[in-house]
């Protein structure tokens, strides 16, 4: 402390603190520089928006453009492709936003399973320690990834846009057709069903994820395990779809397409548009997800893993008790960033086609020359659902962070 | 008198044991890596034979079977079973240079080469940083006037017949170009002292990272030109390279952000106490340091940079794959797009590979660099 206290007195003209002295001018004052700075900032920002703002009200006017969001209700004369969700022409323009509302939002969480699944397979076949499995994987991760998603996307549209017509398509596995119509595949015949046991599915896997946290719970407080728990959480999660399927009539049918003359009958479609974008979107991000999955995996201390096979627990439960809860924390939060990426590709449906947020916006500009309006609404909506997309992932990150001390 | 308290450790001295022999050689790679186990023998047998059987059609499909030139058109290929590679014989003109005049074309093979060499250059580090971005600047420059022309006797070409692999390394050196130092700006703005400065640079980060790219470009493209004076027009080409730039400034400033957060608070204190001001202090001690321990994950970003070149075909101009569609929209050829496009994909992953193989090297040199220090 003398060292300061001889510096002090040798330069006693130092302001010790921010504090403006008498002697400095207001122009050397760093509080006088920064509301200065600031307040010039602003007005050059807001200078630039008015010069913008009254460009674009000359060229609308030039051009005879009006403006407003009235045009929402208007009837949109235009057609969309297929996909989960059609439009039919003449309905209002609020009505296509919707349906490419819907085909984006479907199409995502449709390929984030897929994208997912595969991404966390082929990221502990990375490190198996099986040079062909782990070399495998590899080389699906370096074709993947280092290669632009677009040309994915158009590879796959191309592939199967140029696949044989119906009559002399491949047959798969004797059970359905891939042909340039896309493919055609066996599907329940009541669709609405088996939407709604998939959906009871989820709800099941809920269920018993709760159920096995609550037993967990009760572990650490009692220290009194719970027998039955397992038994309890396959219960949980097969009696939700079970139940719904016996109480709509537990219909078994299933429809399987069959040729007749140059189209299918029965079965479902999967048309090219579809599989192109979700192909696309699934592979590419699947190569991503399998990079963080391996890098969550390594990131556990090798002395963790020791720790757990000297005191004797079993692979899975090495896995399960050990390494996922400690690579969940690494993993959780480049793994939203890549939802919220792949979510944001998915415009590149425009590319083939597919009726996504964006091609809908792009049509809807086209017809009904709303530039701007057009543009802002599908910026806010993809913001919003990117936005949603980080709240969800904030949430789960709060729940896989272990608490320390 | 209190005894000394026994230890539990062995007192007297062990013979140094060797290390356990670790087996090397081929076997004893066989033997740890595809049959360590029974079942682990049967699955290796199992994918091998799947591996084998996958690779052989395919191999039969490119090149058994395939037709390699089909002068003229497609007639050639009809009949073959295999891939029908005359498609790239006969357009890899259009596919490499797009509309650009097939006279001048001779141009658009400099600029190629020109990149081509000097990365192959800058790979190597025999040169100095600043010369080999030097280098890159002075490509960059080079490869626009050569492709414009307009001197020297050379023929003014305009941009909207650029195309195809000149165009598309000239999107990404003007993403990158333009994208770093804004990024950098953006990353000091979002760590600013200033609150209205941080609110710009959060808002303009977040905003742009929430919404895609081709959204971003189309706003660029479409509502650009109807914000400006009618009397400046701006070139399309540079009106998407606006939206590019942003994107890519957007996503590199969290990088360089992470940087700037890595670098102790210790450093900018003794600027400060040395006197020195803020752009100062940041361009002499902070940027250098952070910048450097940045340059793997930046690279992150300038791969995607690349890839994202694709979007402009989205937008009707001629990058590579632009021009291959447009290529393939030839009815003799249109039904062997399957080739084109496979084309198209190794083009640009032999691109990206070298790239990625680059950034990491440099994480493993500076990763080297680190342990030799901490020596």
């Amino acid at each position: 402390m003398s060292l300061s206290s001889t510096s002090q007195g040798a330069a006693p003209r130092v302001p010790s603190s921010g504090a403006p002295s008498p002697g400095i001018p207001p122009w050397r004052n760093p509080r006088v520089r920064a509301f200065v700075w600031q307040a010039l900032l602003v007005l050059a920002l807001l200078a630039l928006v008015l010069w913008l703002a009254m460009n674009a009200r000359r060229a609308l006017d030039e051009r005879g453009m009006t403006s407003g969001f009235g045009f929402l209700l208007d009837p949109a004369n235009f057609a969309l492709g297929e996909a989960f969700f059609t439009f039919t022409p003449g309905s209002p323009y609020l009505d296509a936003f919707a349906v490419g509302v819907g085909n984006t939002v479907l199409l995502s969480l449709v390929s984030i399973v897929t994208a997912s699944v595969l991404g966390v397979a082929l990221g502990f076949a990375r490190l198996s320690g099986n040079a062909l499995v782990s070399g495998l994987a590899k080389a699906y991760v370096e074709a993947f990834r280092n290669t632009p998603q677009l040309v994915q996307i158009v590879f796959w549209y191309s592939f199967f846009t140029l696949l044989p017509p119906p009559r002399q398509s491949w047959p798969l596995l004797g059970l359905g057709y891939a042909s340039n119509r896309g493919l055609t595949v066996p599907a329940p015949e009541q669709g609405g069903v088996a939407l709604l046991v998939a959906g009871m599915l989820v709800v099941g896997a809920i269920a018993a994820f709760a159920i096995g946290r609550l037993a967990d719970r009760r572990r650490r407080r009692t220290g009194r395990r719970w027998r039955y728990v397992g038994v309890v959480e396959i219960a949980a999660l097969v009696l939700p779809p079970l139940a719904a399927w016996l109480a709509m009539g537990a219909p078994t049918g299933w429809s399987v397409p069959v040729l007749r003359g140059f189209n299918y009958t029965g079965g479902a479609t999967l048309a090219p548009e579809f599989l192109a974008i979700y192909f696309g979107l699934s592979f590419y991000i699947a190569a991503f997800i399998a990079e963080i999955i391996r890098g969550g995996l390594i990131s556990v201390d090798a002395g963790q893993i020791e720790a757990a096979n000297a005191i004797g627990l079993r692979r899975a439960d090495l896995y399960r008790k050990v390494m996922v809860p400690q690579a969940m924390r690494v993993i959780v939060p480049p793994l939203a960033a890549q939802y919220v990426s792949l979510l944001k590709n998915s415009s590149l449906g425009v590319a083939v086609g597919y009726p996504d947020l964006f091609s809908v916006s792009n049509t809807a500009l086209t017809y009904s020359g709303r530039t701007i309006e057009v543009l802002c609404i599908m910026a806010v909506i993809y913001l919003l659902m990117c936005l949603a997309i980080g709240a969800v992932a904030n949430l789960v990150n709060r729940f896989v962070q272990i608490p320390e001390r | 008198m209190t005894t000394a308290p026994r230890s539990f450790a062995y007192s007297g001295t062990a013979a140094t044991r060797t290390p356990p022999e670790v087996p090397r050689g081929v076997r004893a790679f066989l033997h740890r890596h595809l049959f360590n186990s029974p079942l682990g023998g049967v699955a290796t047998f199992v994918l091998g034979a799947v591996i084998a059987i996958v690779l052989w059609r395919v191999l039969q499909w490119s090149v058994v079977d395939a037709v390699w030139y089909s002068p003229g058109d497609g007639s050639a290929c009809r009949d073959a079973a295999g891939a029908c590679w005359a498609v790239i014989a006969e357009k890899y003109r259009v596919i490499l240079f797009g509309a650009y005049p097939y006279q001048q074309q001779w141009r658009g093979a400099l600029v190629v080469a020109l990149w081509l060499g000097w990365g192959a250059i800058s790979a190597t580090r025999l040169l100095s940083v600043t010369l080999r971005l030097a280098g890159w600047a002075v490509v960059f420059v080079a490869s626009i006037l050569l492709l414009g022309g307009g001197f020297l006797g050379l023929e003014a070409v305009g941009t909207d017949v650029w195309g195809g692999l000149p165009l598309t390394f000239i999107i990404f050196g003007g993403t990158v170009a333009g994208g770093l130092p804004l990024a950098v700006l953006l990353a000091l703005g979002r760590r600013s002292q200033l609150p209205v400065v941080r609110f710009i640079c959060v808002a303009t980060i977040e905003g742009v990272r929430g919404i895609p790219l081709l959204a971003l470009l189309f706003f660029a493209a479409l509502i650009l030109p109807l914000f400006l004076p009618p009397q400046l027009t701006v070139d399309k080409l540079i009106r998407a390279e606006v939206g590019m730039i942003v994107f890519f400034a957007s996503y590199a400033a969290e990088v360089i952000r992470g940087g700037l957060q890595a670098i102790p608070e210790g450093q900018d204190e003794a600027a400060k106490a040395l006197g020195l001001g803020y752009w100062l202090r940041t361009r002499k001690i902070i940027l250098p340091q952070a910048l450097a321990i940045v340059v793997p994950a930046l690279f992150n970003d300038i791969i995607r940079a690349f890839k994202n070149t694709t979007f402009f075909s989205i937008l009707g101009l001629f990058d590579v794959l632009g021009a291959t569609k447009a290529a393939l929209q030839d009815p003799q050829w249109v039904r062997y797009g399957t080739e084109g496009y496979l084309f198209v994909f190794l083009l640009y992953f032999l691109i990206c590979s070298a790239m990625s193989a680059y950034g990491s090297s440099i994480e493993r040199d500076n990763q080297r660099r680190a342990r030799k220090a901490a020596r």
